[in-house]
C-alpha cells in the first residue's frame, strides 16, 4: 500500500503547500539551486540561481486546527550573491547559491552559510519588533529637530512595530577556492566549517575569514594525470574531527583530521567494487556520487550516484549495506540521457528525523523515499494537479516491462525536464520540502 | 565480433564521440567557465569511445585483409577535414604527451597495414566509414598572432582523423585549468 515514511508503513503524504510562479515560462534566476531546514524545522531556506536567498518561517500550530501543521510562510528574502567577473582569467562567476547550511541556533538571531562557487557568505537573520521613538534631537521620520524648539527633554522608550526581518553579511570567505565550490558543511563544533571545490578542501574558523586551512588536495602535479574529482563533503554529525569527502569515481573517504594538518591519506575508503555486467561506455559517469549525507546518529554514511542511493555502515568499507534503485529502467537510455545532459544531474539525498527512511528526486517531478526498516519504497509526484490541501498523493509507478498498466507512466512518456534535484525532510516531523525546477512543494503526514 | 556488430559499435562510438566533442566546444561558452567535473566525464565518455572505436576498426581491418581483397585509395575524393583546434586561449603550454604518442602509434600501426599489401583492393564499400568523419566541425578556428596551422599527417586523416582531435581535446581540456 501507499507511504513510506518514519518507519510506519501506513504514512500517507498529502500536499501542504507549494511557493513559487505558476508559469510555463521559467525564468533562469528562480530555478532553485538548494533547499535547506535549519536545525529546529522552524525555518526552511531555498537558494535560486539569481544568488537570492529565501527563508520560510512555520507558523505556529493554532489552537483551532491543532491537528494541522504550521504552514511555511515567507520570512525573509535577499540577495545573497552577485554575478561576478574574474578579471585574471577572463571568468564569469556566477551568482547561484549551490549550497546553503544553517547553523546551530545560539542565540536569538539565526546564522546560515551560502555559497556561490567562489565565495561563501555568513547571513545574520534577526528579527526587530520594537523601535526607539522619542528622541530630543531627531523627528520621528529622522529628521533633525530645530534645537532652539527644545525646551524639554525625554527618555526615548521602545514601541512595538511591526515585524521586520533583517539579513546582514557578518562575515564573506573569498578567495581560498580555484575550482568551483559543491558543499559547505558546519562543524559540530560550531566554530569551524569546511568548503569544498573539485581538488581541494579547505576548513575556516567562522570568526575568521581572511585565512583558511587546505585539509585536502588532490590536485596531480601534471594535470593531465586527473583521473577524479571531490563532488561533495561533510563533516561527522557529532565527531568533530571527522569528515568525508566523495569523488566522480564513485569512493568515498573517511579522514580524521587528529591524523594529519593534511588529510590526503584517508583513514577509510569506502568503494564498491564494479559489477562487470554493467559496463558501458557510461559507467564511469552514472558511478560519479552527486552527493554525501551522513545519518543523524552519525553511525551511517549515504551516497547517490546517477542510478541508485547507498547506505553505507561506517564499519564496513568494501561494500554498501544496502542499495536502493532510483530508476533502474534509465540504464538502457544512457546514451539518450547523455546527449541531452541528463546524465550530467546531480541529484540530492536526504535523511527523515529518525534515520529510517531516505529520499531522493528523479524524473518527471517524481521523488522516492525508501523505507529502510519495512523495505517499502514508493515514487509520488510533485504537481499541481494534486495541489489541493490535504490531498493524499498517490502512488506513481512506471511502467518497465512491454504492458502499461492503467495509471503507469512508461519510461518514453517521462518529462527530462521536469526533474527533482533538491529534497529535505524535517529534522523532527514527517515534513518534506521538495524543489521542482522553479516551484517547492511542501507536502506532511496526513494526521487523523 | 561479425563485421557488422563491429560497424554498429564503430558507429555509435563515432556518434558518442561527435556528441561529445560538441559538449566539449559547448562548454566553455558557460557562464561560470569550465567546470573540471563535466570535463572530466566528457574526457572519459571520449577515452571510452575512441578505444572501442579502435577496437572495433581493427577488427575490421582484420576481417576486411583476410577476404584478400584489392583496397582501393581511400584518400581519393575524400575531403581533407580542416583540423579545428580548441582556442589556444585555453590551452597550457605544456606539449601534449600521452595521447598524441598512441595516436601516431596507432597511425603507424595502420600506415604499416596499408604499406603490407599496397595493391590489395577492397570490395568493401569504405564510403562512409573512411571518408572524412562528418562530427568534425568545418569552420577553422582563429588562430593566435604567430601560431601556425597544426598539420594533420595524411594517415591520420584515413583512419583516426578524430583520434588526432580527440587526443588533443583530452589532452588540452584538463590542463586548460
Amino acid at each position: 500500500m501507499a507511504g513510506a515514511g518514519g518507519g510506519n508503513s501506513d504514512v500517507q503524504w498529502c500536499f501542504s503547500q507549494v511557493k513559487g510562479a505558476i508559469d510555463d515560462e521559467v525564468a533562469e534566476a528562480d530555478i532553485i539551486s538548494t533547499v535547506e531546514f535549519n536545525h529546529s524545522g522552524e525555518l526552511l531556506a531555498t537558494g535560486d540561481k539569481g544568488g537570492r536567498v529565501v527563508i520560510f518561517q512555520q507558523e505556529p500550530e493554532s489552537k483551532n486546527q491543532p491537528q494541522c501543521r504550521g504552514e511555511y510562510n515567507v520570512y525573509s528574502t535577499f540577495q545573497s550573491h552577485e554575478p561576478e567577473f574574474d578579471y585574471l582569467k577572463s571568468l564569469e562567476i556566477e551568482e547561484k547559491i549551490n549550497k546553503i547550511r544553517w547553523l546551530p541556533q545560539q542565540n536569538a538571531a539565526q546564522f546560515l552559510l551560502s555559497t556561490n562557487d567562489k565565495t561563501i557568505k555568513l547571513w545574520k537573520i534577526s528579527e526587530r519588533d520594537k523601535r526607539p521613538e522619542g528622541y530630543n534631537l531627531k523627528e520621528e521620520d529622522g529628521r533633525y529637530r530645530d534645537f532652539h524648539t527644545v525646551n524639554t527633554l525625554r527618555v526615548p522608550v521602545f514601541m512595538p512595530m511591526d515585524l521586520m526581518v533583517e539579513a546582514s553579511p557578518r562575515r564573506v570567505f573569498s578567495n581560498a577556492h580555484t575550482y568551483h565550490i559543491n558543499s559547505i558543511s558546519v562543524n559540530s563544533d560550531c566554530e569551524t566549517y569546511l568548503s569544498a571545490d573539485d581538488l581541494r578542501v579547505n576548513l575556516w574558523n567562522l570568526e575568521i575569514n581572511d585565512r583558511s586551512f587546505n585539509i585536502v588536495d588532490i590536485k596531480p602535479a601534471n594535470m593531465e594525470e586527473l583521473t577524479e574529482v571531490i563532488t561533495a563533503a561533510e563533516f561527522h554529525p557529532n565527531q568533530c574531527n571527522t569528515f568525508v569527502y566523495s569523488s566522480s569515481k564513485g569512493t568515498i573517504r573517511l579522514c580524521d583530521m587528529r591524523a594529519a594538518a593534511l588529510c590526503d591519506q584517508h583513514s577509510k575508503l569506502f568503494e564498491e567494487p564494479e559489477d562487470p555486467n554493467n559496463r558501458s561506455f557510461f559507467s564511469e559517469i552514472i558511478s560519479s556520487i552527486s552527493d554525501v549525507k551522513f545519518s543523524h546518529s552519525g553511525r551511517y554514511l549515504m551516497t547517490r550516484d546517477y542510478l541508485s542511493v547507498k547506505i553505507w555502515d561506517l564499519n564496513m568499507e568494501t561494500r554498501p549495506v544496502e542499495t536502493y534503485q532510483v530508476h533502474e529502467y534509465l540504464r538502457s537510455k544512457l546514451c539518450s540521457l547523455y546527449e541531452n545532459d541528463c546524465i550530467f544531474d546531480k541529484f540530492e539525498c536526504c535523511w527523515n528525523g529518525n534515520d529510517s527512511v531516505v529520499m531522493t528526486g528523479s524524473y518527471n517531478n517524481f521523488f522516492r523515499m525508501f523505507d529502510r526498516g519495512y523495505r517499502q519504497d514508493v515514487t509520488l509526484e510533485a504537481s499541481r494537479e494534486n495541489g489541493k490541501p490535504r490531498s493524499v498523493l498517490k502512488p506513481r509507478k512506471v511502467s518497465t516491462g512491454g504492458k502499461r498498466k492503467k495509471d503507469e507512466i512508461s519510461v518514453d512518456s517521462l518529462d527530462f525536464n521536469k526533474k527533482i534535484l533538491h529534497t529535505a525532510w524535517h529534522p523532527l516531523d514527517n515534513i518534506i520540502a521538495v524543489a521542482t525546477t522553479n516551484n517547492l512543494y511542501i507536502f506532511e503526514e496526513k494526521l487523523n | 565480433m561479425s563485421a557488422i556488430a563491429a560497424m554498429e559499435v564503430n558507429a555509435e562510438a563515432r556518434r558518442i564521440l561527435a556528441v561529445s566533442i560538441s559538449k566539449l566546444y559547448a562548454s566553455r561558452t558557460q557562464r561560470g567557465g569550465l567546470r573540471l567535473h563535466r570535463s572530466l566525464l566528457l574526457s572519459l565518455v571520449m577515452r571510452s569511445a575512441r578505444d572501442i572505436y579502435h577496437s572495433s576498426r581493427e577488427s575490421e581491418c582484420q576481417s576486411s585483409e583476410e577476404r584478400m581483397d584489392t583496397s582501393s585509395d581511400p584518400e581519393e575524393g575524400q575531403q581533407q577535414p580542416g583540423m579545428p583546434e580548441p582556442q589556444t586561449t585555453l590551452i597550457s603550454s605544456e606539449p601534449a604527451q600521452e595521447e598524441p604518442d598512441s595516436a601516431d602509434e596507432e597511425c603507424e600501426i595502420t600506415e604499416d597495414k596499408e604499406n603490407l599489401s599496397p595493391t590489395r583492393q577492397s570490395r568493401k564499400r569504405r564510403g562512409k566509414a573512411s571518408a572524412a568523419p562528418d562530427f568534425l566541425p568545418i569552420k577553422r578556428a582563429r588562430l593566435e598572432p604567430g601560431e601556425e596551422r597544426y598539420a594533420a599527417p595524411p594517415s591520420c586523416c584515413r583512419s583516426g582523423a578524430g583520434d588526432s582531435l580527440i587526443a588533443l581535446s583530452l589532452n588540452r581540456v584538463i590542463p586548460a585549468f
